[in-house]
């Protein structure tokens, strides 16, 4: 068996992993929002930036190899990742309070792991319409952070391709496939894998307001650091099975 | 009012947007992988990409719709709204400012009534910036309909320009002089010197072998031109050792997407010594053993085209390009052009290959490196223009000769693309290892009105260098460059300087990762704040840590060099940064005053006491 050493640890890992896949099956946490065991590499959030052997990289990204020294929870990243954070907070429109999401949501989770306390930067307020065409799902793009993950489900596993990226720098969104571009005309059905993966509140199940109260609800019972990983993630190997698609963000 | 205002596309003029889908999607056979050139030709007859146009395209190429707009929305030169028939680009980069052009800009809008960057429906003419066209050394430019380039422009011309669009007068018809783009050769040296290469490195190449022309490439220790100073022989071998997918052999790419502001080399390179650029190509194809060449040409260049393209057929005829080159069985390699649509990224190779696949322009994740999966998973050899050039006089004349010129580290020569404060701007070329001084000395930096206080080399990507290091050398173990070389004398504002960059950045960033995209935007905020006023020490505190945010954690090159004008110009200009820091209390960008005009108005009161008093 071959290791890197994370943060001081040894961690085994296999022909293929990343640094981020090998540490999550061995129940690490390496902070990140658009990464998913069933889904293809992104690299988008920046969040898992970890040094190795003292050069900066994305453990999502990184093939894990033998001679790696990675430093993780160091107080350097976790700074670089709180500001990652506020920009997504800034960029977006996140009102935490009124949010459905609030307690389940991986960005707010982490923000707190990562001890963010304020916005920091200015807010953009961007004016961005919401999508309440369809009958199950409603998609608050205020909320969208980019991160893909319902691109990649939609295509990889519900092969529908129902989301797109469009736009480019700061302009850059979100794209539904549709002949009116809202989500009602398009294939999307509450069933699939992309209705269930987004990290934040940005597509969500509608008439399922607070079912969970606040204080019950996935980070109010042990913060993102602390989850069980391997009881959340249905395998952190590339699995096959179909059935255990609420994990991140579920 | 003019009375002869066009009319907004009937239904008959759909029927005529579906001919025109049909012919050139037609033309593609239909390849998904040629969606940018598609939609490029296909704009080019409907002067912009309706909905309505999106989902024909889509259609005919069987890609949903979304990933269709995600395309076209991706890059500057597609119009998702409709702009007008004169469609005018300005040029936006530092040096075209410093020639005048904003205020050019200006006057052309005052006189056709129009607002830059809001198409006024109806209206004959649209005006917006656009990053570097690469005329930096005769400006202010300008791109027309992303098709022709205007130069040298002035308050005269202007003028003339907007009476020709008054009188609806075909661009065909406008003066050629305006046109004129001219190649200021000011130093040549062995690549700009030699004759047009018409075989000569081809046959040395096929009587020295594959192998031994690879050794000559070692022995000629060339670097990268592109930028990052990658060995060439390096490259080209691990493309060969790459194994080949089943559906296709190994790939040579030219990178002639030339964005970086200040860089305008490689035009001049395609157009005096095309053949060169081809000829190393298909000498890159003999080594790793490649049929099929793909030239990237950013679509600011889409002027060359037509000429690039009879060099290509001249090539053919001549046995130096497709089947059986120079009567040799088994040495076929054929290339194409494809045309970029306005974006920076595109010039980082991995992004470049996504765009020439038809896709955005996102980077790849890396590894696997284009030489193992590059164009379509084939092994590509992604190389510069310059890089090309100097390969085929390498093939000619033998590594030594080139390892014998420039440094220890860096063999040969560089071309320079100066521009700004000087009295002679254009192309450059000298051997490695030449002085900053040397180069300011010849364009005439510190004559007559001019004394240069800051070069920018290699672009906003590169370094900004202050005069007490003028005497530092060209070359990768000091000052290394991708070839722009901007001038800028004691009367520039070196703050402002920064600030256009960091605004380029921004507009190139191509959104991907988090840091780029809301960084870039933050970084212009900041700036913007501190021009407008408003700036305290903090700014600069905020401003200081971004920069070291983005140095490591984005995804590609673009972010991880985006905030370097504003690093360098930090360390070596402070004081155009004091002036604008001094509150030592934090002042807000946000400007409640004016943020209550609305109220103003609507109560219509403007006296003393319906403003805040603002204080310094
Ligand atoms: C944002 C960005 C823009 C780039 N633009 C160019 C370009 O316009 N032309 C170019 O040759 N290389 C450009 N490069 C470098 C290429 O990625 C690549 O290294 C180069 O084309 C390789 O060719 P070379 O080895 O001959 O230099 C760019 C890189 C980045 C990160
Ligand atoms: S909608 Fe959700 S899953 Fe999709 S990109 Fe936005 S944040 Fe990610
Ligand atoms: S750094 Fe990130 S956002 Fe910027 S151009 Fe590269 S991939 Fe795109």
């Amino acid at each position: 068996m071959n290791y890197f050493t994370l943060d001081g640890l040894e961690v085994p890992f296999e022909e293929g992993d990343t640094l981020m896949s090998a540490a999550r099956r061995e129940g690490h946490y390496v902070p990140h929002l658009c990464w998913h065991p069933r889904l293809g590499q992104s690299g988008a959030c920046r969040v898992c930036t970890v040094k190795v052997n003292g050069r900066l990289a994305a453990a999502c990204t990184t093939r894990a190899s033998a001679d790696q020294m990675v430093e993780n929870r160091t107080t350097e990243l976790d700074a670089k990742r709180r500001l990652l954070l506020q920009m997504l907070f800034v960029e977006g429109n996140h009102f935490c309070p009124g949010c459905e999401k609030s307690g389940d949501c991986l960005l707010q989770a982490t923000a707190y792991e990562m001890g963010m306390t304020g916005p920091r930067f200015e807010e953009f307020y961007p004016d961005r319409p919401l999508d309440a065409s369809h009958p199950d799902t409603w998609i608050d793009f205020d909320r969208c952070i980019l991160c893909k993950l319902c691109v990649r489900a939609s295509t990889e596993i519900d092969h529908k391709n129902v989301f797109a990226i469009g736009g480019h720098g700061i302009d850059t969104h979100l794209v539904v496939d549709s002949p009116s571009g809202k989500l009602v005309d398009s294939r999307f059905s509450a069933d699939d894998f992309a209705a269930g993966v987004c990290p934040v509140g940005a597509i969500l199940p509608k008439r399922r307001g607070f079912v969970i109260p606040i204080h019950e609800r996935r980070f109010d019972r042990a913060p993102v650091a602390e989850e069980s990983w391997l009881e959340n993630d249905a395998s952190t190997r590339e699995s096959t099975d179909d059935t255990g698609g609420h994990d991140e963000g579920a | 009012m003019m009375t002869t205002i066009r009319m907004q596309p009937t239904d008959s003029g759909s029927d005529s947007e579906r001919q025109i889908v049909e012919l050139v999607v037609k033309r593609y056979d239909s390849r998904k992988d040629a969606l940018v050139q598609i939609l490029r030709e296909v704009q080019a007859e409907t002067h912009w990409l309706s909905r309505k146009v999106l989902h024909l395209v889509a259609a005919a190429v069987g890609l949903t719709p979304a990933r269709v707009e995600g395309v076209a929305s991706f890059y500057h030169f597609f119009h998702l709204q409709p702009v007008g028939r004169y469609h005018f680009l300005w040029s936006d980069n530092v040096i075209d400012r410093m020639l005048g052009s904003r205020m050019l800009a200006r006057e052309l809008c005052r006189l056709l009534h129009i607002v830059p960057g809001k198409p006024r429906q109806a209206a004959p003419a649209s005006l917006d910036f656009t990053s570097c066209t690469g005329l930096g050394d005769q400006g202010p430019a300008v791109l027309l309909n992303q098709h022709q380039v205007l130069t040298r422009l002035d308050e005269l011309r202007v003028v003339e320009i907007a009476e020709l669009v008054h009188a609806r007068v075909p661009i065909e018809e406008w003066p050629g002089e305006w046109q004129r783009v001219d190649d200021q050769l000011r130093r040549p040296d062995v690549l700009l010197a030699s004759p047009a290469a018409q075989g000569e490195a081809l046959r040395a190449t096929l009587a020295r072998g594959a192998e031994a022309t690879l050794d000559e490439i070692v022995i000629s220790r060339l670097r990268g031109r592109g930028g990052a100073g990658f060995s060439t022989a390096t490259k080209w071998r691990a493309c060969l050792h790459s194994p080949c997918p089943a559906h296709g052999g190994r790939v040579v790419v030219c990178n002639a997407d030339e964005g970086e502001p200040g860089t305008f080399k490689d035009r001049v390179l395609l157009t005096r010594q095309a053949d060169a650029v081809f000829e190393g190509m298909t000498v890159a194809a003999r080594v790793i053993g490649a049929t099929e060449g793909l030239v990237y040409l950013r679509g600011e260049y889409r002027y060359m085209l037509e000429t690039l393209q009879s060099v290509l057929e001249q090539r053919r005829r001549d046995q130096l390009l497709g089947r059986q080159i120079l009567g040799v069985d088994g040495f076929n390699f054929d290339l194409d052009i494809h045309v970029g649509a306005g974006a920076y990224v595109c010039g980082e190779e991995s992004a470049l290959i996504e765009s020439l696949e038809g896709k955005r322009g996102t980077p790849r994740i890396r590894p696997p490196f284009p030489v193992e999966r590059g164009y379509l998973d084939r092994p590509t050899v992604v190389n510069n223009v310059e890089t090309f050039c100097a390969v085929t006089r390498i093939a000619q004349r033998g590594g030594a000769w080139w390892s014998a010129i420039g440094t220890a580290q860096s063999s040969g020569t560089k071309i320079h693309s100066v521009s700004g404060d000087c009295a002679r701007p254009g192309i450059y070329e000298y051997p490695f290892g030449v002085s900053i001084a040397q180069i300011l000395e010849d364009c005439g930096a510190n004559s007559g009105a001019h004394h240069a206080q800051a070069v920018q080399v290699g672009g906003p990507s590169g370094l900004c260098l202050a005069t007490d290091e003028f005497e530092r050398c060209i070359g990768f173990e000091d000052v290394p460059t991708a070839g722009a070389f901007m001038v800028f004398d004691e009367t520039r504002d070196m703050f402002e300087t920064a600030r256009g960059f960091a605004h380029f950045f921004a507009h190139e960033s191509c959104g991907f990762c988090t840091p780029c995209r809301v960084g870039t935007e933050l970084v212009v905020r900041r700036m913007d704040k501190l021009a407008k006023g408003h700036g305290s020490i903090f700014d600069e505190t905020e401003l200081r840590e971004l920069e070291s945010l983005l140095h490591g954690t984005t995804h590609c090159g673009l972010g991880a060099t985006a905030t370097n004008p504003l690093r360098d110009t930090l360390a070596r200009f402070r004081p155009a940064y004091e002036q604008r820091l001094k509150s030592p209390t934090f002042t807000p960008g946000f400007d409640l005053d004016a943020e209550l005009a609305a109220a103003r108005r609507v109560t219509g009161r403007d006296d003393a006491d319906a403003h805040l008093v603002w204080q310094e």
